[in-house]
């Protein structure tokens, strides 16, 4: 579904993401692993068009999306939802996930925001409510629902469970799960090594802007060098 | 409106109204067409006006930093005075109201009130419940709202953030021309220069209410008024565009973020 092939992303003169390719097939939870400042961010953002590869290609269903507009890829199927949530802050909920939709036909809006509601009863109670004054779950919670509005077939999410606490972090995990079995392929990056670990199908291990370790989720997950490093020993 | 969505100050503003009443001094007065022909036509001319400048000088500097765009915008400003002159020579034109120049006298005659004074509320308060109807309720209006706040997020929605930007600057000059047939209306002398004091005091206006915020320019045009009047009334006539930018200067050491404006605070 989604081909990453050989990218190379530079900001200025610092080569951020060096020579990754990653793929994502239908159905699939696939995770991307690694610390602080691998260059994780990066890639979603040059999947999404945001950031062009220098040199490597990008396909998505079976299309070169490297060189179309990021509105373009969005009208594809493929939704990202970027780190740090960056909902509308002063926008109302609703008008947020309207937003979300902007791609969609005005007729399945109104059905798409009620099955977002349940995925999320928090956000239907406070529909009204400017975005800004939610909590950081429920703009999370926001964040996602605006990112499914747009009915994607791959969906890139950046460390949703960012800031969150514990129990907010499994209920996040849980959606995660639920969209991927209503038929939303999922590509999950995230620092929280154990968790997506525990979601996905593959996952990719990254360090410093190179894919180090590719395989398995299960296998990943016990393996030594990634338990030391990811998993906290 | 353009400020706050796409993030720069169009100096040139002020010199797209000059344009604008330009081009209904030939068709009004000129060809003597019909008013309405001529705000028509002038509104057409700088939304065209508006969207070329865009395409051309802004849009290839979207990400550049925000100095190199406002002295890009200072420069499109002395081409349009220069091209006007150029064109239209510095003689001063004497604009016909598009409204008539009928004044209206209140208690008596004591109080005279012209009708292109009226007229300008008039078309002020519709076109500030205009925009925020359309800011608030329209598809494409909430798209700029989102613009405004993150273009990068906006992008993630599948918004189309260039041509949204460039529809602002079509919307924006449209009013332009508005302001511009107006303004000539009420004061009838039309020059190259006509539209820099107008445009900078309109600029002051909007800080001063709270870039950004319709009804805040509203309330800032309002007050600057005041404060220019009395001030020319009690203090000095030379004085009284000083005393405006003195205001301003206060406004935003006090209130950086004008009257009516919102502070958001600016997320990493
Ligand atoms: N706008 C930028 N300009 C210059 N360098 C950048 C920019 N954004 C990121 N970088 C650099 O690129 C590298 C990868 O950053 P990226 O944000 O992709 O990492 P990440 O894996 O998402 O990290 P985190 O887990 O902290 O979010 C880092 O070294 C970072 O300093
Ligand atoms: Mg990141």
């Amino acid at each position: 579904m989604l081909e990453v092939r050989g990218i190379n992303v530079y900001y200025g003169a610092i080569h951020a993401v060096k020579d990754v390719s990653i793929e994502v097939n239908e159905g699939e939870i696939v995770t991307l692993i690694g610390a602080n400042g691998a260059g994780k961010s990066t890639i979603l953002q040059t999947i999404s068009g945001l950031l062009r590869p220098r040199t490597g290609g990008i396909t998505f269903m079976g299309e070169n999306i490297g060189v179309v507009a990021p509105y373009k890829i969005v009208e594809r199927g493929l939704a990202q939802v970027p780190e740090g949530r960056r909902v509308f802050l002063r926008m109302t909920v609703t008008e947020n996930l309207e937003m979300g939709a902007y791609t969609q036909k005005s007729g399945g809006i109104a059905d798409d925001m009620e099955r977002a509601f349940t995925l999320f009863p928090r956000l239907k109670e406070r529909r009204r409510q400017v975005a800004g004054t939610l909590s950081g779950g429920e703009q999370q919670m926001l964040a996602m629902g605006r990112a499914l509005m747009s009915r994607p077939k791959l969906l890139m999410l950046d460390e949703p469970s960012m800031g969150l606490a514990p129990i907010l972090v499994e209920q996040i995990f849980s959606t995660i799960v639920e969209m991927n079995r209503d038929g939303t392929t999922i590509l999950l990056v995230e620092q929280n090594a154990q968790m997506a670990l525990s979601v996905a199908s593959r996952a990719y291990v990254l360090e410093t802007g190179r894919i180090a370790m590719q395989g398995d989720a299960h296998e990943l997950a016990g393996n030594e060098e990634v338990k030391k490093a990811y998993l906290g020993g | 409106m353009v400020y706050g969505i796409a993030k720069m100050l169009n100096f040139a503003h002020g010199d797209v109204i000059m344009v604008g009443a330009y081009a209904c001094f030939f068709v009004v007065t000129r060809y003597e067409l019909p008013a309405v022909l001529g705000v028509l036509i002038a509104m057409a001319v700088c939304t065209l006006l508006g969207v070329f400048i865009e395409r051309l000088a802004y849009k290839p500097l979207r990400s550049a930093p925000s100095l190199a765009v406002l002295i890009t915008a200072i420069g499109i400003s002395y081409f349009l005075q220069n091209a006007a002159q150029l064109l239209w020579t510095s003689n001063p034109k004497v604009f016909r109201s598009v409204v008539g120049d009928a004044s209206l006298k209140l208690f008596g005659g004591r109080l005279s009130v012209s009708v292109s004074a009226l007229v300008t509320v008039a078309v002020c308060i519709i076109i500030m419940i205009g925009l925020t109807w359309f800011t608030g309720k329209t598809k494409m209006g909430k798209a700029m709202r989102a613009c405004s706040e993150d273009k990068g997020a906006a992008q993630l929605m599948g918004i189309n953030v260039n041509a949204t930007i460039s529809m602002t600057f079509a919307i924006g000059s449209a009013l332009a021309a508005i302001a511009g047939v107006l303004l000539c209306s009420a004061y009838p002398t039309l020059m190259p220069t006509t539209g820099s004091m107008p445009g900078i005091k309109a600029f002051t206006a909007a800080v001063f209410g709270g870039i950004g915020s319709i009804p805040g320019a509203m309330l800032g045009g309002i007050l600057l008024g005041i404060i220019e009047i009395f001030g020319k009334a009690y203090i000095s006539t030379q004085l009284s565009d000083a005393i405006v930018f003195v205001v301003l200067i206060v406004v935003l050491l006090v209130k950086p973020a004008g009257l009516l404006g919102k502070h958001v605070q600016e997320k990493v």
